[in-house]
């Protein structure tokens, strides 16, 4: 696993997981992230690393659709989805989580994930009640479970601890058949106790979804990814095992030294 | 993720007339009787122009309560209905009038009513909030204007009078009571279709477009999509109720679309509360009923003043409307059978 990962992460031919060719985005004259090129191969798991504001969730943004990217190529499983609508994305395979999470406030937990998995499904579209029989329906409790809110599955989101809350991100992303996972800073916000659940439930996904994790705790990021891309103004300058990354001057200076906030 | 077995609590089976609820036996039974006790004048004039004011603000109240989307062209899209039947169906005008029969103009009508509000949807669907209320505000001015100055199409100012609810199955609908029944048959189904739809998959997906539009593309849904299904949807009960309104008044004419009509459905939505369907109802009655009355005791200059200071009132004690007040003071929990959740899904 280790070698195939690193092998085709060299070559930078066949179908990668994901692959960015020279990704930029600008707001006006900010230039949050330029010269992007990055390749993942299926099941890999990655760690992004960098200060505030160094581009990290804008990456995630225009991997995802949120915001289109100024210049770039994106490809998700060999295919070019640059300019497709987020949702089209999604149906691919493609899945994020929010560092503030983007709930529906007035459903209930079991809903939005319900929802979350009948939004890929081909059968999204009914003007029908959902009957205890859906399978959907049977998915969205399965999941509820992974992330621990059996006991609130008719709470309104609204109503949900910020933990509570970002398990629920979680569980949105998890929901039909992810191919591929963005996590921007899951754990944000977490007590001891729920970050050891998170780290339990990334870790106990099945193989080959691959993922890319942003996490400023580094004892999180480590414990979850194989290979760590740091990021410092919109570009990317390193990228390693987690050992190098540790042991690297330059990353030590920016962003373990003063470099953080 | 080892998706553990999971075993689901057998739900609780409630019989149809307990999951009915004990309120909707009483309003209905009620309702079925009320001609029994009703005059003419309040049978018609009262009871079945309250209900189709009632299907029109619940066209409002799907948007707008489900969808968050607060639209001012309900009027304008029951018009298109209404100017159909006089068009294609029988007018006195002399003008147009091809007399096709009532059980295709009225469908046509109908139909037609819903694609142009699915239109205005499209249009609306890029803005939010407050520029959506001014996009169809403009569509509704504009509507009213266009209608008023076309003669071709709309015979401008005068519009068509003449319009009549047909005979059929051996009953005259133009008589109070099956004019009665039939508005408080469309007007029922609209509400049973509403209070049915806001837990199906797309009045959840409705729902959580409001909440979080961005949330529901990162899981797959297209929003814009949805949203306008939303508003053909809605297009088909203004678009029904626009065709009684027809009958009941006997004409159309741009009068009927114009700005003020529009913002009085808006008026008898928040009135009568958006957080449940049975809310644009009970507004149309207090508005209609004020309508009615007030006019005689305060004269018809002042009447807008009444209805705007009743308006205030409403909104500042109770921003859910009547429905809101009834929820507060409402003796117990689930004596009633709305069972109204606070995100307004209802039963
Ligand atoms: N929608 C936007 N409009 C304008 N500027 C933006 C927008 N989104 C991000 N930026 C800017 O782009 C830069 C990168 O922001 P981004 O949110 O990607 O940083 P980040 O690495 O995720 O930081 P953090 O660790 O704080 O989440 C910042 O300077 C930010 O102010
Ligand atoms: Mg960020």
């Amino acid at each position: 696993m280790e070698h195939n990962v690193a092998a085709s992460r060299l070559q930078g031919t066949g179908a990668h997981a994901l692959e960015l060719d020279g990704v930029a985005r600008h707001f006006g004259a900010l230039v949050a992230l330029t010269g992007i090129t990055m390749r993942i191969a299926p099941g890999e798991r990655r760690a992004v690393l960098g200060s505030n504001g160094a581009g990290k969730t804008t990456l995630f943004n225009a991997v995802t659709g949120d915001f289109l990217p100024t210049a770039g190529r994106i490809r998700f499983f060999g295919e070019d989805i640059t300019a497709l609508a987020p949702h089209e994305r999604i149906r691919r395979g493609l899945r994020r989580t929010y560092q503030i999470s983007q709930l529906f406030t007035n459903l209930s937990v079991l809903d939005s994930i319900y929802l979350a998995c009948r939004g890929v499904s081909r059968r999204r579209f009914s003007l029908l009640r959902p009957s205890l029989s859906d399978p959907n329906m049977a998915q969205a409790e399965s999941i509820m479970h992974v992330v621990h809110l059996d006991a609130d599955r008719d709470k309104l989101v609204g109503t949900l601890s910020h933990g509570q809350q970002r398990q629920l991100e979680i569980a949105l992303a998890l929901a039909g058949a992810p191919r591929f996972i963005l996590f921007d800073e899951p754990a944000a916000g977490l007590s001891p106790t729920e970050r050891r659940d998170l780290v339990a439930i990334l870790n106990a996904l099945p193989k080959y979804i691959g993922y890319i994790i942003i996490e400023h705790d580094l004892d999180v990021a480590l414990r979850v990814s194989e290979y760590v891309s740091m990021m410092h103004n919109g570009r990317l300058f390193k990228e390693g095992t987690p050992e190098e990354i540790e042991n690297d001057p330059m990353v030590q200076e920016i962003y373990l030294g003063g470099g953080h906030g | 993720m080892t998706l553990a077995a999971f075993t689901p609590a057998a739900p609780v089976r409630k019989s149809w007339f307990e999951r009915l609820g004990i309120g909707h036996v009483l309003l209905g039974a009620f309702l079925l009787l009320y001609p029994l006790i009703a005059s003419d004048f309040f049978l018609t004039t009262i009871g079945g122009y309250s209900m189709i004011l009632g299907m029109i603000a619940l066209s409002l109240m799907l948007l707008a309560g489900y969808g968050g989307m607060v639209s001012l062209a309900q009027i304008t899209i029951a018009g298109v209905a209404a100017y159909v039947i006089a068009i294609f169906g029988e007018n006195n005008s002399n003008v147009h009038g091809f007399g096709w029969p009532w059980w295709i103009a009225a469908p046509f009508g109908i139909f037609l009513a819903a694609l142009f509000s699915a239109m205005f949807g499209w249009i609306a669907v890029r803005t939010e909030g407050i520029y959506t209320i001014m996009i169809t505000l403009a569509i509704a001015t504009a509507s009213f204007y266009f209608a008023q100055q076309n003669y071709t199409l709309f015979n401008g100012f005068p519009g068509y009078s003449g319009l009549r609810a047909p005979e059929a199955f051996g009953l005259y609908w133009r008589e109070p009571r099956p004019f009665y029944y039939l508005c408080l048959a469309c007007a029922a189904l609209a509400y049973a279709a509403v209070l049915y739809g806001s837990r199906s998959t797309f009045g959840l997906t409705l729902q959580a477009i409001r909440d979080n539009p961005r949330r529901m593309r990162a899981i797959g849904y297209d929003v814009t999509a949805h949203k306008v299904f939303a508003w053909f949807l809605s297009g088909l009960i203004a678009g029904t109720a626009g065709v009684l309104l027809a009958w009941f008044n006997g004409r159309i004419s741009p009068g009927t679309i114009a700005v003020g009509p529009a913002i009085n459905i808006l008026i008898i939505a928040i009135i009568g509360g958006l957080r449940h369907p049975i809310g644009p109802f009970l507004g149309a009655v207090v508005v209609v009923l004020m309508q009615t009355f007030a006019i005689d005791i305060v004269g018809a200059e002042r009447f807008n003043t009444l209805i705007g200071l009743f308006f205030l009132v409403i909104v500042f004690v109770s921003p859910d409307g009547i429905l809101g007040l009834w929820e507060r003071f409402k003796p117990s929990q689930d004596r009633d059978g709305w069972h109204s959740r606070p995100d307004g899904t209802g039963v």
